[in-house]
């Protein structure tokens, strides 16, 4: 093997296991910022998981003016799913309302021979954004045909808010954690290279190129990185799936109300980010610390 | 061409009989007040000679090794060795000239998570040698610095002579034209500063140019070598083979 390449890689290698307390202390460093940063990834992706449901939970509901026809009723229903905050309209006849009605009222509804709600026709409109709800009411109270408009203000205008809260927490609690792990990470490997700062010295001193220094630093950093961020990745999605289903199985009583992200929406997340910040790390932390001892 | 900036052999003052040539060189430490540490340093050396450059602590003998391994670059006046002008050399030249040198330091200066084997093979890593020929290098050169049953051993494991022999036999592996040490023998004791200096004697007679740094007046009167004197940065005296008396 006399490329530089696979010489440099091989010394990469052999360094982590020569200099394996440092190495030992560097994966642990990077895994747990990882693993910290991996946990309030799944948190965050659940909570706005959950506020997602309900959202999509609220809706609007449009009744008509009497003696509509139901051209009037199918334009109208078009019009509003072609709106962009709308994720989904549903068209309830008169009958399907009675049906839905008359099986909460039970044995109660068997004295009515027509249909009290023949008058109910109307549209559910369920928003992707519960924000744009005081847009959308404006917009249907422009509409002819449309002779009321239910809505919830209250829970629109609160999750709202909340959602508005998670989004700023968690912006600034990623970008407080992904800036610790930075510094962390690369503070572990500035420390370990510079504390071998004579081993590049020698090496300068016997003729070796910058690369030549450099690159074993390089794919060490890397491997490391590499290592440090796959650990916590696979340790969140074992611990995910086990809570997942502790939670399913011992708390089934939520099961109704609240629904979790998966463990591999997470995953598919977490692992490139947490690869790109280990690994990204360990190239660039050696990459611009070695440079400083390399001027000899 | 990468090597323009070497003279051609033959040529100037830095061809084929000087090896070392210093013209006028002047060098100051910035965090010294601008007091010069070399002043108006001229000087040749030819290939094959055996030179001692001597002084007290603070006479620039370490200023003057740290030029000639282009660590330093003069702040005026040339400096040439194995014809390569360093003050016009760029930084990624260095390592190839380096190749054309051995250094020995005072302190040894070996990776020392690396066995003996590896310390001195680490030199021909570094130019691409074959596996093949190192595995048959490395070997001939510890038994020429009378270490060949010590391949296995690390640094710590071994005297500071013997360091210091491996650290001889990085220096030599690639058949260098000049030999640097700085003090090879500061850590040694009289009888393995002998053995040190005998090898390097038997390594200038096979026609490497070496060039040894020290304070210790004995071996340097002990050899009758030539001999350049360096007093507060300056050339007070230059004395050829056999002529230079302790005073």
């Amino acid at each position: 093997m006399n490329s530089p390449f696979f010489y440099a890689f091989g010394q990469g290698i052999r360094n982590i296991f020569r200099n394996k307390w440092y190495s030992l202390a560097s994966l642990a460093t990077i895994s747990t910022c990882l693993f910290v940063f991996g946990i309030f990834v799944a948190v965050v992706f659940n909570v706005n998981h959950i506020v997602s449901t309900v959202e999509e939970g609220v809706s609007v509901t449009v009744y008509f003016n009497e003696g509509i026809e139901q051209e009037r009723i199918d334009q109208i229903q078009d019009l509003v799913k072609n709106r962009p905050e709308v994720s989904r309209c549903d068209f309830i006849s008169a009958d399907e309302a009675w049906a839905e009605f008359s099986q909460k009222l039970g044995e109660n509804a068997e004295g009515f021979t027509e249909n009290p709600l023949a008058n109910s026709e109307n549209l559910q409109i369920y928003l992707s954004d519960v924000s744009k709800q005081a847009e959308l009411v404006s917009y249907l109270e422009t509409v002819e045909g449309i002779r009321k408009i239910n809505k919830s203000e209250l829970t629109a205008n609160t999750l709202t808010g909340v959602n508005k809260v998670i989004a700023y927490v968690s912006i600034g609690m990623i970008v407080l954690l992904l800036a610790v792990s930075v510094f962390l990470i690369s503070n572990t490997v500035t420390i370990g290279i510079s504390v071998r700062k004579e081993e590049i010295s020698i090496m300068k001193y016997v003729g070796a190129t910058d690369f030549f220094v450099r690159a074993p630093f390089v794919f060490e950093g890397m491997i490391i990185g590499l290592i440090g961020s796959v650990i916590p990745v696979l340790v969140i999605y074992y611990l995910y799936n086990f809570a997942f289903r502790f939670l399913y199985n011992n708390f089934s009583f939520l099961n109704d109300y609240i629904s979790y992200v998966p463990a591999m929406t997470v995953f598919q997340f977490l692992l490139p980010v947490s690869l790109i910040i280990g690994v990204g790390i360990g190239f660039f932390g050696s990459f611009f610390t070695v440079r400083k001892h390399l001027h000899v | 061409m990468a090597d323009r900036r070497k003279m051609k052999r033959g040529k100037g003052e830095g061809g084929i009989r000087n090896v070392i040539v210093l013209d006028n060189v002047n060098i100051a430490y910035s965090d010294a007040n601008g007091v010069p540490a070399l002043m108006d340093i001229n000087l040749k050396i030819q290939k094959g000679e055996f030179v001692f450059i001597v002084g007290d602590s603070g006479s620039g003998k370490s200023t003057l090794i740290k030029l000639l391994l282009r660590e330093l670059t003069a702040d005026s006046g040339r400096v040439i060795v194995n014809g390569y002008d360093l003050g016009k050399m760029h930084h990624r030249q260095v390592p190839k000239f380096r190749r054309g040198l051995g250094v020995v330091f005072q302190d040894f200066r070996l990776l020392k998570d690396r066995n003996v084997f590896e310390n001195v093979a680490f030199a021909e890593r570094i130019v691409m040698k074959r596996e093949k020929d190192i595995r048959k290098d490395v070997p001939n050169m510890l038994s020429m610095v009378g270490l060949a049953g010590k391949y296995k051993a690390k640094p710590k494991q071994l005297s500071g002579g013997e360091q210091q022999r491996v650290a001889v036999a990085r220096a030599l592996i690639n058949s260098p034209t000049i030999l640097l040490a700085d003090e090879p023998t500061g850590n040694l004791d009289y009888r393995n500063t002998n053995d040190i200096m005998k090898l390097l004697e038997q390594i200038n007679q096979s026609g490497t140019t070496v060039v040894v740094v020290t304070h210790n007046r004995d071996i340097v009167n002990e050899m009758h070598k030539r001999v350049i004197t360096l007093k507060q940065g300056v050339i007070v005296s230059d004395e050829k083979e056999g002529e230079y008396i302790d005073e």
